[in-house]
């Protein structure tokens, strides 16, 4: 497997081979009881963020920390626009400034795609538009796979905002490779047209299609980029759809509660399904710093 | 002056005219026409056995002045337009300020007049400024030469105000161009709503916001007796819609725009800005029901809708890109691949181009080889390949779709009124 000096956009650049041997690898460093003390090795990554995060934003810098690389942290909050700068003459100054890669967030669909056209480092697409997040599709089958092993024929249910989300469109395709079974669930305006061509199951009842799930994961209500004609009110979305003590008695024992966070509680998920020991919310952090951290390693050629 | 042109393959398939001859022009107008026969009055203009067809008539350009000159101006868009074999356009009222009275549109005609180089008929704006809500004036546009009224670029989306301007414009008999997008099924919208807009992450635009506006302004065109024409059609349900209305014996007309027939949704997987234009490209299925209907005469005419904008407009994130492309310099040879690829005849190619917008909007001083007509051609070199190449445009924009596209069929001349205005190989003739 080489990874090194190429651009991760999508879950499409990858084959499956190399998201197994990804996995591996974060299986094997999350084993490490402690980490080798990381020797900086020269090497930075330029984090632009376009759009406001908190968790991948420092899930990069604390993997960025842990391979002994440099990260070059740059907010921009739609700043650089504003002044008059185009983002690919944005980029290309950062570009300039001579980090080893660029991790790039931004609210426009294809905009890493656009600038890893123009600029020569390896571009690492950290969420664009509700086009990709592909890094969190990777932590997500991390830690999928760590509960439940193969994932072959395995169902996973998706529940929630799917037109708008990235990470639905990136889980959807990594899965597949992965060869699970995934169902969308969500009222129709939040199903993206078509969507069964993607290679997916849609349902509109939650109930029905949450006993055969061996993972149910649901996705935040994106009430920022949703108009107001999608559900009638956030309470009639959780009546139908939101996660509650009451659903969760209806899903497997064996089975594993995600959320990509951030969550709004009560809406997709009540405070008592969150501390269901089924939940592995807060697993997804800790398993998105390991997988950067590999992804660092591997795309900068920083040995093992 | 007495223009002979000669050694000509005479091409008009509106009168299936086909066969070798010459064409005398004097004044301005054909004097005559002389099939299989070589004529040798005044100046001779050899054509070496090239096609000569009616000049190309193009019902729908953006032309940005005035407001927006460093897009385009009506000098650099109608040395645009001589480049493609066009010797008729009609401009949209989408400048700055609009084209909603009579000053902007005697404005217009002044420019035409002194930096013009073929014929320019302005179309008058719907409702003043664009803004949907009141009457342009109306009379004094259409006494300065406005020809048809739109507020392209805008949906009318007040169908009071559409019925009411239909209305009153039966009394002039001048169509009544609609851009059929219901500005609030749009949304925010910026491609096709399909399969490759649920996996490349970009908001989706329904056929059904173009079909619900045809279907609406039939109606209203029923109602009214009205003539309508509706612009740049992308849908196959809009097509449907129009070939029924046909059938009914209305009075409404359609275009379709090379880049509709050319492309589809598929394009826009590279996200580029390019590909970005309203009403979006669609499917293949919606791209053979456009074929179809051009073949059938469903659909009129082809027109280029040629929107010219700067590359910062266009390089930027797609939600935030100028919508359109320019289409005057390749509209003939990219549409000549569906000749090649056997979709298209040449004769209705010609004809989408000629003699059919001249009928949709009442010319009938053009648009077919007739003596008495307007002395305007195009002449083709059917077999030149070439290669698309934005920096050779004489337009002052680039945003082609069809940037490194190998063609076939060259316009190695425009002749407007008698004159050669453009050649290929001398450029602008006139400059």
């Amino acid at each position: 497997m080489n990874l090194q000096g190429r651009s991760l956009l999508d879950i499409s650049d990858l084959s499956r081979e190399e998201i197994i041997f990804l996995i591996d690898q974060a299986k094997i460093l999350k084993s490490k009881q402690k980490d080798d003390s990381p020797i900086f090795m020269g090497k930075s990554v330029a984090l632009l963020f376009f759009e406001p995060s908190t968790r991948t934003r420092t899930s990069f810098e604390m993997a960025a920390m842990r391979t002994g690389v440099r990260a070059l942290n740059l907010d921009f909050n739609q700043s650089s626009a504003q002044k008059g700068e185009t983002i690919f003459d944005t980029a290309k100054n950062i570009e300039a400034l001579k980090p080893n890669a660029m991790v790039i967030r931004h609210y426009g669909s294809g905009i890493p795609l656009l600038i890893s056209k123009q600029i020569k480092i390896p571009v690492i697409n950290a969420g664009d538009g509700f086009h990709a997040h592909p890094t969190q599709a990777l932590l997500d089958a991390f830690t999928m796979i760590e509960a439940l092993g193969d994932l072959k024929n395995r169902q996973v249910l998706i529940v929630g905002d799917i037109a708008h989300s990235r990470v639905a469109r990136s889980n959807i395709q990594c899965l597949r490779l992965l060869g699970a079974k995934v169902t969308v669930c969500g009222p129709p305006t939040l199903i993206p047209p078509l969507a069964t061509e993607l290679g997916v199951k849609v349902s509109h009842n939650l109930d029905r299609s949450i006993p055969e799930a061996d993972v149910v994961m649901a996705l935040r209500m994106q009430t920022e980029r949703q108009n107001s004609f999608q559900v009638p009110s956030l309470k009639e979305y959780s009546t139908r759809f939101g996660i509650t003590s009451e659903r969760a008695k209806a899903i497997k024992d064996t089975a594993i509660l995600m959320h990509p966070g951030p969550i709004n509680r009560g809406v997709e998920m009540t405070s008592s399904v969150l501390r269901d020991p089924r939940s592995l919310v807060m697993g997804q952090v800790e398993n998105g710093v390991i997988m950067r951290t590999v992804l660092l390693r591997e795309i900068l050629g920083l040995g093992k | 002056m007495t223009t002979s042109f000669i050694n000509a393959r005479l091409f008009d398939p509106s009168q299936r005219i086909d066969e070798k001859g010459s064409i005398v022009a004097e004044g301005g107008k054909i004097l005559d026409i002389l099939k299989d026969k070589k004529a040798d009055v005044g100046k001779i203009f050899d054509l070496k056995g090239q096609t000569l067809v009616p000049g190309f008539i193009d019902l729908h350009v953006h032309f940005r002045e005035p407001g927006h000159e460093h897009k385009e101006t009506i000098a650099t868009g109608t040395r645009s337009a001589a480049a493609g074999g066009f010797s008729t356009v009609c401009c949209m009222p989408n400048t700055n300020p609009v084209n909603d009275s009579s000053f902007v549109t005697q404005y217009i005609m002044e420019k035409v007049h002194k930096f013009g180089v073929v014929r320019v008929h302005p179309v008058g704006a719907i409702s003043q400024n664009l803004e949907g809500k009141t009457m342009a004036a109306i009379h004094g546009m259409i006494e300065g030469g406005c020809i048809a009224l739109s507020d392209d670029g805008k949906c009318v989306m007040n169908a009071y105000l559409m019925r009411k301007t239909m209305e009153y414009l039966t009394s002039y008999n001048i169509p009544i161009i609609e851009h059929c997008e219901d500005e609030h099924l749009v949304g925010q919208g910026v491609m096709n709503e399909g399969l490759v807009s649920s996996q490349i992450g970009l908001r989706g635009i329904p056929h059904a916001a173009e079909d619900v506006i045809v279907s609406r302004d039939i109606s209203l065109s029923a109602h009214t007796g009205s003539r309508l024409h509706l612009a740049h059609l992308s849908s196959k349900g809009a097509v449907e819609s129009l070939a029924h209305a046909k059938a009914r014996g209305l009075h409404v007309t359609g275009e379709v725009t090379p880049h509709h027939l050319l492309l589809t949704d598929e394009s826009l997987r590279s996200y580029n800005t390019y590909f970005k234009m309203a009403p979006p490209l669609r499917t293949e299925n919606d791209r053979k029901a456009l074929v179809d209907a051009l073949r059938s005469g469903v659909i009129d005419c082809i027109a280029t809708d040629h929107a010219p904008h700067s590359e910062e407009d266009k390089d930027v994130e797609f939600e935030n890109a100028a919508n359109g492309v320019v289409g005057l310099e390749t509209a003939f040879a990219v549409c000549h691949r569906l000749v090649e690829n056997k979709e298209l005849s040449l004769e209705r190619l010609v004809e989408s181009l000629t003699f059919s917008p001249a009928k949709s909007f009442g010319f009938s001083d053009r648009g077919q080889l007739k003596k008495g007509y307007l002395a305007d051609f195009a002449i083709i070199d059917l077999n030149k390949s070439w290669k698309i190449e934005s920096s050779r445009f004489f337009s002052k924009s680039r945003n082609t779709p069809f940037e490194g596209w190998n063609v076939k069929g060259k316009i190695t001349s425009t002749i407007v009124g008698g004159n050669e205005i453009f050649n290929s190989e001398k450029g602008i003739c006139v400059d």
